[in-house]
């Protein structure tokens, strides 16, 4: 794991994201082994003299084919544009130096690490209590909530930016109904806070159920625990729920910052001309200017920047709150 | 009688529910409006929109595409995905976790950097509005959701089941055949579901690698989009917001049958 700390927590966090697994977990809960069974189970399996067979050396190859994909499809194609950035049209960091000095463009990638810390803010602030509802509400009314969050988490990104697009515009449903009762219009497509609104929106999911898969194996005798010591109910929540629950929000938090910083449909679609964010930027370089040096520059940035955060993040990810809970 | 901090909690989860759900409704209304406009309020009502998606080439022919890469794909990278899944899980704890960061990256790899350098790669090898084109990207995308929802199924299985099978004289085919793909079935059937969607609502790589003979139903709704304000996107919106919401329902009402038996 030493090599790559940056995408280790994703592959904690890629289970909630993939929120077919979210319920596909819950039915199994009841058939899961639990730990201690499972470890005897490894040990049985490698000292059985029937499975010999399949040595944990042959097993890797069986990742071959997944492999070959990725370095055809993935890693060759970014090796494309990592080269490109360095040598179109001429040898050199002439790219670079042209991004960072232009005000055009530092304003843009400015811009887009302000709409990914509003669009995380604004996500934290809405999918925290949402997420605490979900483990203290029945299971009917669980069910419910799950829905409300699956359903646009599965639906199309298109499709949902379109309603924006309804809402939003200045004949949409917002401005009709300001409209109606008597107030003056607002622009908000087009507008960046209009990005931000349709961005927190399509994003939500994905702080959600992070926070709600901490959430949920977070040991609520620990709070009866605290009042029972005499601590008022805010206090303990504040200080042994949400330290608990803090791997979810950093892993949500991360997961919604990265989309935000390479979010392309909404923002083209319900942004403007003064709201255009770094994609939009890499899809003009390329499609419209063709200039590949340029465009790949702007990715790396938006690449390295990526994984930068990522790297920086991994190790507030790692969930603490499972020792907690075998030693409560 | 519920504490004030309940109420409130409950009235603010209530707002984020109408947040993530009532937006998207918005297409329905509009997918029926009388006038060629999206404009609100829609005016009148007509069938017309559902019509057209049924009937207009650009709609029907970009639908058939996307069905037809989905499906290719859900296979392919269920398959690639198990294998990998099974790899990971049987190799030695370092390489298999070290395997798993490296399968998963397509996650976390902004889809605009990834979108351009496919398409340069393919402009070089004609791959541009190509179903093999589409096929190898999208493939690449959804083995990540197939691996990790495999790797949820191997964790929950008890290997002895295979200890015992090989024991009891079954080859190594029959053992997999027999014993273990009926129990990760679950798994690799949601993951073949994730492969399908991933590929079905894809649409930044689509959009670089489309062409106007190949294009994909997010890019046909995409340029609608952009191009003219037509319900048949509200049409379309409708539709897949109905079979979205059918699918979920379906696996949770099974995830909850399953739970009581």
């Amino acid at each position: 794991m030493r090599f790559f700390p940056a995408t280790e927590p994703i592959a904690c966090l890629a289970s909630p994201v993939a929120p077919g697994l979210l319920s596909k977990r819950e039915m199994m809960m009841t058939a899961t082994p639990d730990d201690g069974q499972r470890a005897g189970t490894a040990v049985d399996a490698a000292h059985s003299p029937f499975l010999p067979r399949l040595r944990p050396r042959g097993a890797v190859w069986l990742t071959a084919p997944a492999v070959l994909v990725l370095l055809v499809a993935l890693a060759y194609p970014l090796g494309i544009v990592v080269w490109r950035s360095f040598s179109d049209p001429a040898i050199g960091i002439d790219n670079y130096v042209w991004f960072f000095q232009s005000a055009v463009n530092r304003t843009v990638l400015q811009r887009t690490f302000v709409v990914a810390a509003w669009v995380t803010l604004a996500c934290l602030i809405c999918a925290y209590p949402y997420a605490y509802a979900m483990t203290i509400v029945g299971r009917n009314m669980r069910l419910a909530l799950i829905l409300c969050v699956l359903v646009p988490f599965w639906l199309s990104g298109v499709v949902r930016t379109l309603a924006w697009v309804i809402l939003l515009q200045d004949s949409g449903v917002i401005n009709s109904i300001l409209r109606g009762i008597g107030l003056s219009p607002v622009k908000l497509i087009r507008t960046l806070p209009g990005v931000v609104i349709g961005m927190t929106q399509v994003l939500l999911p994905f702080m959600i159920l992070p926070i709600y898969s901490v959430m949920k194996g977070i040991d609520t005798r620990l709070l009866q625990a605290a009042r029972s010591l005499g601590a008022r109910p805010w206090k303990a929540f504040l200080q042994i729920y949400v330290p608990l629950s803090l791997p979810g929000v950093y892993a949500g938090a991360i997961i919604v910052f990265i989309l935000s910083l390479g979010f392309y449909i909404t923002p083209a679609l319900l942004g403007g001309p003064r709201s255009i964010l770094l994609s939009s930027l890499v899809q003009n370089q390329v499609l419209s200017l063709l200039n590949w040096g340029r465009g790949g520059a702007m990715g790396v940035v938006l690449l390295v920047a990526t994984f930068v955060l990522l790297a920086i993040a991994a190790p507030l990810m790692r969930q603490k709150h499972t020792s907690s809970r075998r030693e409560a | 009688m519920p504490s004030f901090p309940r109420i409130l909690l409950g009235l603010f989860c209530l707002l984020v529910a109408i947040l993530l759900l009532a937006p998207t409704l918005v297409v329905i209304p509009m997918s029926f409006n009388g006038n060629k406009s999206l404009a609100f309020p829609p005016v009148g009502f007509s069938w017309q929109w559902y019509e057209n998606f049924f009937s207009s080439p650009d709609w029907t022919t970009s639908f058939s595409n996307s069905l037809i890469v989905a499906i290719i794909v859900a296979v392919v990278a269920t398959v690639i995905g198990t294998l990998a899944a099974f790899g990971v899980s049987r190799a030695a704890a370092r390489t298999g976790g070290l395997l798993r960061a490296l399968l998963i990256t397509p996650m976390v790899v902004p889809g605009v950097v990834l979108a351009i350098g496919i398409y340069a790669v393919y402009l070089d090898t004609h791959l541009v509005g190509t179903v093999t084109g589409f096929v190898l990207a999208h493939t690449m995308l959804a083995i990540p959701f197939v691996l990790i929802a495999v790797q949820a199924s191997l964790e929950v299985f008890d290997r002895r089941l295979e200890t015992a099978a090989s024991s009891l004289g079954a080859g190594r085919l029959t053992v997999f055949r027999t014993v273990t793909l009926p129990l990760i079935l679950p798994g690799v059937l949601s993951g073949a579901l994730f492969a399908f969607i991933t590929s079905f609502d894809e649409i930044i790589v689509a959009l670089f690698i489309t062409s106007p003979y190949l294009k994909t139903l997010p890019v046909q709704i995409y340029t609608s989009i952009t191009r003219d304000a037509d319900p048949t996107v509200a049409a379309v919106g409708t539709l897949l917001f109905l079979a979205t919401s059918l699918i979920i329902i379906a696996g949770l009402l099974l995830g909850m049958r399953r739970e009581r038996t």
